[in-house]
C-alpha cells in the first residue's frame, strides 16, 4: 500500500516536472535562459522564482473557494428579513472593506500568534508559537475577499426578479432546490464580471503576503535582487509574472463568461 | 330618523402575531453576540495594557503618520488626475499607435500589484544610479517618499484614465447628435454637454479610487516611509504591544468611513435634479 502510494506520488511529480512551464524540460527558463541569472539549478534564480510563482498562484487559488463560500452566505444573510443578521454582516463588510489589506494581514498574523500563544500557555506549553504565513495569508485575504464578494453577490441577487422565486414555489420546488436550479445559474451569469474583478484584486493582494515571509514571487525576486544587485531586472520579472497571471485569468474568465451565456440568444 | 344612541365598544387590540423563532434570528443573535464579545474583549485588552506613557510617546507620531498618509494620497490623486487626461484621450483616440501605448500603460499599471511597482521604482531605479546622478535626479530617487509619490501617481493615473474613459463613453450618442443639431462646435459640446454628464457617472468610481489609494498607501511602510502604517509598525516593534495595530485600524476605518459618507452626501447633492 505504502509502496503504491509512493509510486503514485512519484508519477504525479514526474508529470508535474514535465509540464512545469518554467523549469521543466520544455520550460521557458530552461530553454531561453540557460547560462544566465535565470537558469534553473544552483547557479541561477530560475527555480526559486518558479517556486515563488507556484506559491503565489496556489495561495490565490486556495483563497478563492473559501472567500466565495463565506461571501455567498454573507450575501444571503444581508438580504434576510432578520435585522440582527443584517447588522452583524454589515459590521463585517464595513470593517474588512475599510481596513487596508496589509493591516488586516498584520492583525491576523500577529493577533493569531498572540491568541495561539495564550492558548498554548493555558495548556502548559511555554515555547514560541509560530503561525504558518500561508495560513495567515489565506485567512486575511479570504476575509477581505468574502467581504467584497458578498457585495457583488448581493447586487446580483437584487438583479434577479422576484418572479423567479415565485416560479420555483409554483413548481413545488423547495427552497434549496429553487436556489440551486433557478437562482444560482442566473446569479453566476450576473455576478461573473464582478467576481472576475475581485479575482484580479486577490491576485494582486497576494503580493502583500511576502511581507510576512511567505516565499512568493515578490519575495523570491526581492532576494535575488538583493544578492545579485540586478534589482530592476528582477522586479521587472516579478511584474511580468503578475501580468502573465492576469492575462491567463482574463482569458479564463472570458471563456467562463461565454460558457455561462451559452443558453442566451445570440445577439 | 334613527341614529345610534351609543357608540360601539372599543374592540380589544388584535392578539400579537406569533413571531416564530427562526433559524436566521438565532444565527443573527449569535453573530451579534460574537461581535459584542469581540469588542468587549478588545476593549478590556486595551484597558489592561493601557499606559499613558505609551500614549504620550506614540500618540503624536500616529498623528504625524496620518498627516503623511493624507498628503501622499491627496498629492498623488491630484497629479494622477492631471496625468490621466492625456491617457484617457489616448485610450479614446483613433490613432492606433497612441491608443496602443495608452492601453499598454493602463494594462501594466492595473495588471501588476502596487507593491511590485513600488519596489521596481524604489529598488529597481537604484540600478541606474550613475545615470540618475549624471542628470542630477538621484537625490529625488533615493528618497522613499518621492518614489512612493511617483509610483502612486503613475498607478492612480492608469485607474483614473479608465474611470474617465468609461464615464465619457457612457454618455449616450444622442447627446453628441443633439449638440451637433444645435450647431454647437465640438469643443463647446464636449465641455458643456458631455463632460458634466460624464462627471456624474464618474463620481462614485472616483470616490472608490480615493479609498483604494488610502488603503493601498499602507504599503509605503515597507519602503521606510513613516506614514500611519509605518509609525504603527515602528511603535509595535518597540513595544510589542498589539493595541498599536488596533489604533491604526480604528484610524483607517474612521478615515474611510468619513470619506464614504462625504461622497454619498456629495453624490446626493449633485444628482438631486435627477431624482423624481
Amino acid at each position: 500500500m505504502q509502496a503504491a502510494f509512493a509510486a503514485l506520488s512519484s508519477i504525479v511529480s514526474w508529470f508535474a516536472n514535465i509540464l512545469d512551464p518554467m523549469c521543466g524540460p520544455i520550460g521557458i527558463f530552461r530553454l531561453l535562459a540557460s547560462d544566465t541569472l535565470l537558469s534553473c539549478g544552483d547557479t541561477g534564480w530560475g527555480d526559486e522564482i518558479a517556486y515563488g510563482f507556484m506559491i503565489t498562484a496556489s495561495l490565490a487559488i486556495c483563497t478563492l473557494p473559501v472567500g466565495l463560500f463565506f461571501g455567498f452566505f454573507i450575501a444571503l444573510a444581508k438580504q434576510s428579513e432578520e435585522k440582527s443578521l443584517r447588522l452583524a454582516t454589515n459590521i463585517y463588510t464595513t470593517i474588512f472593506r475599510g481596513l487596508p489589506e496589509l493591516l488586516t494581514l498584520f492583525i491576523v498574523y500577529y493577533g493569531l500568534q498572540i491568541v495561539a500563544q495564550q492558548v498554548m500557555a493555558s495548556v502548559g506549553y511555554e515555547g514560541p508559537v509560530e503561525i504558518n504565513a500561508f495560513i495567515a495569508g489565506m485567512i486575511a485575504l479570504g476575509v477581505v475577499f468574502s467581504a467584497y464578494c458578498s457585495e457583488v453577490l448581493l447586487s446580483a441577487f437584487k438583479a434577479i426578479p422576484h418572479g423567479q422565486y415565485e416560479a420555483g414555489d409554483a413548481l413545488g420546488l423547495h427552497r434549496g432546490k429553487t436556489m440551486r436550479l433557478i437562482i444560482l445559474p442566473q446569479l453566476v451569469r450576473i455576478a461573473l464580471p464582478g467576481l472576475g474583478n475581485l479575482w484580479m484584486a486577490l491576485l494582486k493582494d497576494t503580493a502583500l503576503v511576502s511581507v510576512i515571509g511567505l516565499p512568493d514571487i515578490l519575495r523570491q525576486t526581492g532576494v535575488a535582487a538583493r544578492v545579485t544587485k540586478y534589482a530592476f531586472e528582477f522586479f521587472s520579472i516579478a511584474c511580468l509574472l503578475f501580468l502573465i497571471l492576469a492575462m491567463v485569468s482574463s482569458l479564463v474568465f472570458s471563456a467562463l463568461e461565454r460558457w455561462t451565456k451559452r443558453s442566451e440568444v445570440a445577439r | 330618523m334613527s341614529h345610534a344612541e351609543t357608540m360601539l365598544p372599543a374592540l380589544p387590540p388584535p392578539p400579537e402575531a406569533l413571531r416564530r423563532y427562526t433559524l436566521s434570528r438565532l444565527i443573527g443573535r449569535v453573530a451579534l453576540g460574537i461581535w459584542l464579545a469581540a469588542s468587549v474583549g478588545i476593549f478590556l485588552f486595551v484597558v489592561e495594557s493601557w499606559s499613558p506613557e505609551k500614549f504620550t510617546k506614540y500618540g503624536p507620531s500616529f498623528i504625524s503618520g496620518l498627516g503623511v498618509t493624507l498628503t501622499l494620497v491627496s498629492i498623488s490623486i491630484v497629479l494622477g488626475g492631471i496625468l490621466s487626461l492625456p491617457l484617457a484621450y489616448g485610450r479614446m483616440t483613433k490613432n492606433k499607435v497612441v491608443s496602443w501605448i495608452a492601453y499598454a500603460y493602463v494594462y501594466f499599471f492595473r495588471g501588476t500589484p502596487l507593491i511590485t511597482q513600488l519596489f521596481l521604482v524604489y529598488y529597481g531605479l537604484g540600478s541606474f544610479r550613475p545615470y540618475l546622478e549624471a542628470v542630477g535626479l538621484w537625490s529625488l530617487f533615493k528618497d522613499a517618499w518621492f518614489c512612493a509619490l511617483l509610483t502612486f501617481t503613475l498607478n492612480t493615473a492608469a485607474y483614473q484614465a479608465e474611470i474617465l474613459r468609461g464615464a465619457i463613453q457612457s454618455v449616450p450618442r444622442g447627446q453628441h447628435e443633439g449638440a451637433a443639431a444645435l450647431g454647437l462646435p465640438k469643443r463647446v459640446a464636449f465641455f458643456k454637454i458631455i463632460l458634466p454628464q460624464a462627471m456624474i457617472v464618474a463620481l462614485r468610481p472616483y470616490g472608490n479610487e480615493i479609498i483604494l489609494m488610502i488603503k493601498g498607501s499602507a504599503i509605503v511602510a515597507i519602503v521606510t516611509v513613516f506614514d500611519l502604517m509605518g509609525e504603527t509598525r515602528r511603535a509595535f516593534s518597540r513595544t510589542y504591544d498589539f493595541q498599536m495595530y488596533l489604533w491604526a485600524a480604528v484610524l483607517y476605518l474612521v478615515m474611510v468611513e468619513m470619506l464614504r459618507n462625504l461622497w454619498a452626501w456629495i453624490e446626493m447633492r449633485l444628482t438631486r435634479h435627477l431624482k423624481r
